[in-house]
């Protein structure tokens, strides 16, 4: 449905496809490919009983009548982590930058090329005249700007200054991978180097169109237009897939914000074994459930439940556990 | 996984009895570069007023891990070597749901980083064919890997035993505990 959907937003966005440019129909049928696969994915993860729960809880607790509250929590967690992205600052400065010039780079080629595929926008000069452009969203004109300007040298190269954003990230990223042992030993292609490989390969030659009618009369044009093409759908084809499907995940981050300030309001767990709150009574209660879902049932005789402990509380059960039966037989080791 | 020199007829094995306190495996666990630099390994003192006990928890690698089951973003897996590994980076999204789960009160998170963290059993030496960082520096043998012979020639009237009860929940788990003699099972209730 939802594929379908934007398949009549493409016709309707473009009037009637008389705004479509039919050199991008490779590109739209990618684009719709991936709709279809990245909604498919997503509603597969969605009936995973921990996600259903917590998107479920999400959305009750947003609209639960706290929507000032939550509104601002949002608020903050989007600044924090998806404009700064502050929690990979932690995992370390270079990387921070790394995924940020890659984010900067990614979003913005989205903002312009995806309209740009779909018919949304489109440019043509200005009716009367050689040296003005106008920039047209749904058929409708946004603006207009002189030729031969900066504002129009960068908005013609937009997707050069994100490319050079992306190669920047890769090439970071690339390298923490060919010298860091722990990234070593648990990377794997499909997951790690492959999606590298495909955002250099769109940035690369996405930079050779550029350089090809900058440099070379466009002499090369037809290989650069077509190996820039196989990667940005090669791309598009792995996206509902591979890591990239983690640029959809990701927004859940915001549910579980909402959750833990739902979490911190109300009442809290208190450990048995330290006597100390450690989570929410919520979040201990949904996952009895969500495990037991799952098929684990950690009741105890006494009609408790194991995971009233805290992994504090946990591991001194063990410990003591194993204490006792050492002692019932008589020796401490052996 | 990428590297294929895991040495499936070594297993790790776990004696809390043992465990004098000593922090030598938190320090090591710290070496660790799948962890970055941070220490996976709990050494806790189980009731500080009453006893000087203390004890040691490494992951036990669960045979069928509640961590990566109770993980609404799907971000944590088991290999073919049975080791369940650290959340993966892109997608964990912070919610402590298998630091809540885990039955051994393993995964901890790194609230700075937004991601879970676990011992993954020093996946970058134990790939190469090397012993865990912790294993080979604990002094009194409470973190032992090798064969499964060597340490039964070394503790006979000990049983290495992978089977646990919490309550009604059976787990069976990749890591051994070491019982006393002719034991099955611990069961933690």
């Amino acid at each position: 449905m939802v594929t379908l959907g934007l398949i009549a937003s493409v016709i309707v966005g473009s009037r009637n496809l008389q705004n479509f440019d039919g050199a991008l129909v490779a590109y739209l049928f990618g684009t719709i490919f991936a709709c279809f696969g990245i909604v498919y994915r997503y509603v597969v993860w969605l009936q995973r009983p921990p996600t259903w729960r917590y998107w479920v809880r999400g959305w009750q607790l947003f609209f639960s009548g706290k929507m000032l509250i939550y509104g601002w929590e949002l608020a903050k967690h989007f600044f924090n982590d998806f404009l700064c992205q502050k929690f990979i600052y932690h995992r370390g400065t270079k990387r921070w930058i790394a995924h940020l010039s890659l984010v900067i780079g990614c979003v913005m080629a989205f903002a312009v090329t995806i309209p740009l595929t779909w018919g949304w926008i489109h440019f043509g000069l200005k009716q009367g005249t050689i040296d003005t452009y106008e920039a047209y969203l749904w058929g409708f004109k946004t603006m207009e700007f002189p030729l031969h300007t900066w504002i129009a040298f960068n908005i013609f190269h937009i997707l050069d200054w994100c490319s050079v954003l992306v190669i920047i990230g890769v090439t970071f990223m690339m390298r923490r991978r060919l010298t860091d042992a722990g990234q070593i030993a648990i990377q794997t292609f499909e997951g790690d180097w492959l999606p590298l490989i495909l955002l250099l390969a769109i940035s690369v030659t996405g930079l050779g169109l550029t350089w090809d009618y900058e440099f070379m009369q466009g002499k090369a044009h037809q290989f650069m237009a077509i190996s820039h093409a196989i990667s940005v759908i090669l791309f598009l084809i792995w996206l509902p897939f591979g890591k990239f499907f983690h640029l959809f995940q990701r927004p859940a981050q915001l549910g579980v914000a909402i959750y833990r300030k739902e979490g911190e309001i109300g009442e809290q767990a208190i450990c048995p074994h330290t006597e100390q709150p450690f989570a929410s009574k919520l979040h201990i209660n949904d996952l009895k459930e969500v495990t037991k879902e799952l098929g684990f049932n950690y009741e105890l005789q006494d009609g408790t439940s194991h995971l009233d402990l805290s992994p504090q509380g946990k591991r001194a059960a063990l410990a003591k556990a194993h204490l006792a039966a050492r002692k019932k037989s008589g020796s401490y080791f052996g | 996984m990428n590297n294929t020199q895991f040495k499936t007829d070594q297993e790790f094995f776990m004696d809390p009895q043992r465990c004098i306190g000593c922090h030598a495996c938190e320090m090591a666990c710290a070496e660790c570069e799948t962890n970055g630099q941070t220490p996976m390994i709990s050494v806790d003192y189980v009731d500080r007023f009453a006893t000087t006990q203390t004890s040691v928890q490494i992951c036990m690698h669960c045979e069928d891990p509640v961590c990566a089951k109770a993980c609404p973003a799907d971000a944590i897996t088991k290999d073919e070597f049975g080791i369940v590994h650290s959340a993966n980076v892109a997608r964990c999204v912070a919610c402590s749901n298998c630091v809540l789960a885990c039955p051994f009160g393993v995964p901890k998170k790194v609230e700075p980083m937004q991601l879970m963290m676990k011992c993954n059993m020093c996946y970058d030496r134990t790939s190469a064919g090397k012993k865990p960082m912790c294993a080979t520096v604990c002094p009194s043998g409470a973190l032992w890997y090798g064969k499964r012979e060597d340490i039964e020639k070394a503790r006979p009237n000990s049983t290495a035993v992978n089977s646990f009860q919490f309550g009604k929940q059976a787990v069976k788990t990749k890591v051994n505990i070491m019982m006393p003699k002719g034991s099955t099972q611990l069961v933690v209730d």
